[in-house]
């Protein structure tokens, strides 16, 4: 792998990451992590998502007029993600039943337009393409940390094999009942940033400074 | 080149072009992969038709498929007389159906205690064979949540009166709270209640805690879901409309003799 193409795939995991740095696709982040095999679904399909999407849109950037090109964005995103949630629900029906309408959602992600409209719109195929895998990896890292924090202390459980005895099923843990609801994800996101800031210190944003 | 893209026939061309080619990727995977998604719909529902009836459990490695076809039976029943229909049960959607305004059947508000507003006048019933004889019926019910229509199945034995399981399908209560309906603790549960007492009240209700299981009442309770009251007040009221005057009384009666 050259530097490059390390940078623009690792770059987004840690040192620009899509939700940590740039606060993008939070919606998603609170409805799909309360548990991890929902999580890892969600994760894989944004991913294949933003980068499809940065493919298609980058082999049409020189066609694509300006004034309708959040138009073309969108409706190449919107099949591909009719296309994922088609997949879904022939592959992997009781997972995508779970999802629910959380797939579909996948189109109002700011991270996948974000992306098709900041890099593939200027970048070649290729390198668009690993953009879009890499800040789906930067998207899944902290769904994945989500989840495992959501999913152990909620429901005693990691990826479905209970880890925690409950207290309701004989057991000692007394399950946190915050972690089943959206906002725990939240403060878990909060704790995520600061722990990201407190290791690499050039992402804290000074006061003034934007 | 620059201004040659932006120019009004580009990007006409670039919108039909881009227009065509999404809408034929989005139809030729709809069309090729509906046959594997309606297998998959049918299926999941089957299988929660015998796990509502006790034959099957979530992850065991039978055939559900091969285990339906010899055991359950699909038939269609008319509520207000309790008498089967002879029609193609497969065919006839009841929720489909309750959306017509011209054959559904309206509830009013004293009887819509499920929160559902209409029903179909007919609906499917699942007998549960065992041996060529009626084991059980299952008996398709639903009604409102917190936050959702819950979709689900209760089985009830040939007796008419006992129940051998309940569970849903479809819903989207809280998870952790109301959506513990799912827990298959939970579930058990309901496992040999009752739903009418000797004179033929009819009994069954989710109560709010646990049940004594000293009182004279304990055959006709399930235990309230912790933190979710509101969800536990619609299974309640649910499983008593399904079976109550509107629901399948009349059948569960006719079954009985």
């Amino acid at each position: 792998m050259s530097e490059k193409t390390k940078e623009i795939v690792l770059g987004p995991v840690f040192v620009n990451n899509p939700i940590a740095l740039q606060i993008l696709g939070i919606c998603s982040a609170l409805a799909v992590t309360s548990r991890m095999d929902k999580t890892l679904i969600m994760c894989l399909a944004v991913t294949a998502v933003t980068a499809l999407s940065n493919v298609c849109v980058s082999l049409i950037r020189n066609q694509i007029p300006s004034g309708i090109r959040i138009i073309v964005q969108m409706a190449i995103i919107a099949s591909l993600v009719i296309l994922v949630d088609q997949l879904l629900k022939a592959y992997a029906f009781a997972l995508s039943k779970s999802l629910s309408v959380f797939v579909g959602l996948i189109i109002t992600n700011c991270i996948v337009m974000g992306r098709a409209e900041g890099f593939a719109m200027k970048n070649p195929p290729l390198e668009s393409f690993l953009d879009g895998l890499g800040n789906g990896l930067g998207y899944s890292v902290v769904l994945i940390f989500v989840a495992l924090v959501r999913e152990l202390f909620g429901a005693g459980r990691f990826l479905g094999f209970q880890v925690f005895e409950l207290n309701t099923e004989g057991g000692w843990y007394l399950s946190n009942g915050l972690m089943f609801l959206p906002p725990s994800a939240f403060f878990i996101i909060g704790l995520f940033i600061w722990l990201l800031r407190t290791w690499k210190k050039d992402q804290v944003e000074h006061e003034g400074a934007s | 080149m620059s201004k040659n893209k932006d120019s009004l026939q580009n990007t006409l061309l670039v919108a039909l072009a881009v227009s065509l080619v999404c809408s034929v990727v989005v139809s030729v995977a709809a069309v090729f992969l509906k046959p594997i998604q309606e297998y998959n719909k049918a299926l999941d529902r089957k299988k929660n038709i015998l796990m509502a009836a006790g034959l099957y459990e979530e992850g065991q490695s039978v055939d559900a498929e091969a285990l339906y076809q010899e055991r359950i039976r699909p038939r269609l029943v008319d509520l207000k007389s309790g008498d089967y229909v002879d029609q193609k049960a497969d065919l006839y959607d009841q929720y489909q159906v309750a959306k017509d305004p011209a054959i559904a059947v309206h509830l009013n508000e004293k009887e819509d205690i499920a929160s559902i507003r209409a029903i179909a006048p007919l609906s499917v019933v699942y007998e549960v064979l065992s041996d060529g004889k009626l084991e059980q019926v299952v008996l398709p019910v639903h009604g409102k949540g917190l936050w959702s229509t819950m979709y689900g199945y209760l089985a009830v034995m040939a007796d008419g009166n006992t129940i051998r399981g309940l569970g849903f399908y479809d819903q989207q209560e809280t998870p952790g709270l109301g959506g513990e309906v799912d827990n298959p603790r939970w579930k058990a549960l309901w496992h040999q209640k009752k739903l009418r007492d000797g004179k033929g009240d009819l009994k069954i209700e989710v109560i709010k805690g646990h049940v004594n299981p000293e009182a004279v009442t304990a055959d006709f309770q399930v235990d309230g879901l912790s933190g979710a009251t509101i969800t536990s007040r619609g299974v309640s009221h649910l499983v008593r409309f399904w079976v109550g005057d509107r629901g399948f009384r009349s059948y569960l009666t006719k079954l009985k003799h």
